[in-house]
């Protein structure tokens, strides 16, 4: 039989996925004993029994000069800041997409602009921000706005000039207003859209927040592994990675399953 | 009536359309046919009033046509005209949304619900009863075509256009399909203009058959020379809305004549149709 032909069972499907984790975490304990093994106080890949215990040390202990626990404080920072910047540029690509996406005027206006600034290097401009809003948390947030917004409002101007025609133009035989067709017929079929573009931004959200955290915070995940560096803790930043892949992950499955569950027909529309 | 006086239509350079004038009767049902692409979409995009005629003029009733689409025309095209989005009872009731709720573009609870029986009535009035919560996905291709009809017909407009309605349907939900259409067209003040490549759908449905042509068809004249009308057949026996039995189709050609005598002929019906949809089951 042709290999494109064969399909895994379910079990082998699980395994299969689990297979390269399973490879990544068996070489890294493999290299960590060689390492250690020559070198008892190498730093590069510390054993599995260091990061649980720095894991201890972040996570489940009062830091002793602040009384924090470290790892959640900078979690919660982290959160914050990118939740704060997701929701902002995810209002600013659904008001700009729908109104460049609908009226041709305001496309007239805006697309050439739009195409212009989503060239821009977002990280070069790191340094005006800091620069013009200071180094607290506005020129993080914007950071990150800046680096995904324009992409989100682009791609749901796209979506919303893929909008067959003829359901424009059947919303207005039935009498819809500009205003209607925008809640009634525009706005729900580029909603799944947005949160999948959403979902396609997180990586570059997470991006932009490490890069901002690295250079200017007191606190926050980047900020942690950029600052433990100078001490070469592998032991911390190893699990901090683990951690922010972590939440990105989930938040990715969250925003799919939020799509799925809101707006069912979007899954008929594949199958058929 | 529709009065379309010495019409042409260019997009740049190329003639689409030339020296179209025609007139059609209040609750014609005209068939539009020619080869493909010579214009009959187009034709049918300046009638809704989506595409505005380079030269000449159209009229409703002696008032030139808005110049965009608006309620007394509606439409059903080939594909994607249902909202994929809504279920069938949504499809059908968004006219109403629109025309009862300027702002939130939904009729409020109360209002919606007597909606809603006007809405299921015309659901079950197209075949489409028990169906009202699926998506269109979830609907067969002939299916979605009633779907799109109902929700056009919940507006009553005075004119129906169509553009290749049934075109992807295989024959045998063609046949069921045109006997709907036909009590559609008998049972409500309706003018129909539908575009077919399909000369028997052509005959079987309509009080009249156009036929677009381009004269000059050599490549080097194609972008000169647009199509014009070439011939306009009243089908013969004529066909009355209202007063023809809708499933009697035998049918014979008549010889092509300008002045639709399918109108001018036989007595018309003046009380009009029953209302449709208003009937609360
Ligand atoms: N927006 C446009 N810009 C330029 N040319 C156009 C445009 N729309 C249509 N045309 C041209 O007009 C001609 C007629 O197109 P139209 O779609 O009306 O044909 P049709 O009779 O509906 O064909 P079919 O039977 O294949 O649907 C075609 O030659 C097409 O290239
Ligand atoms: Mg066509």
């Amino acid at each position: 039989m042709r290999f494109i032909n064969l399909k895994p069972s379910r079990t082998t499907q699980l395994m299969l996925a689990v297979l390269p984790f399973a490879l990544l975490v068996i070489a890294y304990g493999v290299g960590s004993v060689v390492r250690l093994a020559e070198n008892p106080s190498d730093k590069l890949l510390p054993a599995f029994a260091s990061l649980v215990d720095a894991i201890n040390r972040m996570a489940f202990t009062a830091d002793v000069r602040s009384g924090e626990y470290l790892f959640w404080a900078d979690t919660l920072a982290s959160l914050g800041r990118l939740g704060m910047a997701l929701g902002i540029a995810t209002a600013i690509a659904l008001v700009f997409g729908m109104l460049v996406g609908m009226f041709p005027y305001i496309r007239a206006l805006l697309a050439p602009f739009l195409a212009a600034i989503s060239m821009v290097p977002p990280l070069a401009l790191l340094p005006i921000l800091f620069i013009a809003l200071g180094l607290g948390e506005t020129s993080k947030v914007t950071l990150i706005v800046i680096g995904i917004a324009p992409i989100m409002v682009r791609d749901l101007v796209l979506r919303v000039l893929d909008l067959p025609r003829e359901q424009l133009i059947k919303a207005q035989t039935l009498g819809g207003s500009s205003w209607q067709i925008g809640i009634r017929v525009v706005l729900p079929q580029i909603l799944p859209r947005l949160i999948d573009g959403l979902r396609l931004q997180l990586g570059s959200a997470w991006l932009f927040l490490i890069a901002a955290e690295a250079i200017s915070a007191d606190s926050g995940l980047g900020y942690r592994i950029f600052l433990v560096r100078r001490y070469l803790s592998m032991d911390v930043i190893f699990p901090y990675v683990a951690w922010i892949t972590l939440l990105a992950v989930v938040a990715n499955v969250a925003l799919d399953l939020l799509r799925r569950r809101v707006f069912p027909w979007t899954e008929l529309g594949k199958a058929t | 009536m529709i009065r379309v006086e010495n019409v042409w239509k260019e997009y740049g350079e190329q003639v689409v359309l030339e020296r179209i004038s025609l007139d059609i009767a209040d609750r014609a049902f005209v068939a539009l046919v020619g080869p493909s692409g010579c214009g009959k979409t187009t034709f049918l995009k300046l009638l809704l009033g989506e595409e505005q005629p380079s030269e000449g003029r159209i009229t409703l009733d002696g008032q030139p046509l808005a110049p965009e689409p608006t309620p007394e025309r509606g439409v059903v095209f080939q594909r994607y005209s249902v909202f994929p989005h809504l279920s069938v009872l949504d499809n059908v009731l968004i006219g109403r949304d629109f025309s009862g709720s300027p702002f939130r573009g939904r009729l409020g609870r109360v209002s919606r619900r007597a909606a809603a029986d006007e809405a299921r009535a015309l659901i079950a009035e197209v075949g489409l009863s028990g169906n009202e919560d699926k998506y269109p996905a979830q609907l067969s291709g002939g299916m979605q075509q009633r779907l799109a009809l109902a929700q056009a017909l919940i507006m009553r407009p005075r004119v129906l256009l169509l553009d290749e309605p049934f075109g992807a349907l295989d024959p045998g939900i063609r046949a069921d399909i045109h006997v709907l259409m036909k009590r559609l067209w008998n049972e409500t003040d309706l003018t129909v203009v539908m575009v077919t490549h399909d000369m028997r759908e052509a005959f079987t449905l309509a009080t009249r058959v156009i036929a677009f042509e381009r004269p000059r068809n050599a490549p080097a004249d194609r972008v000169r020379y647009g199509a014009s009308l070439s011939s306009d057949i009243a089908v013969w026996p004529p066909r009355v809305a209202g007063l023809t039995d809708p499933d009697s189709t035998p049918y014979t050609f008549a010889s092509p004549g300008g002045d639709d005598p399918a109108q001018a002929t036989g007595p018309r019906r003046d009380d009009p149709a029953p209302p449709l949809a208003g009937a609360k089951p």
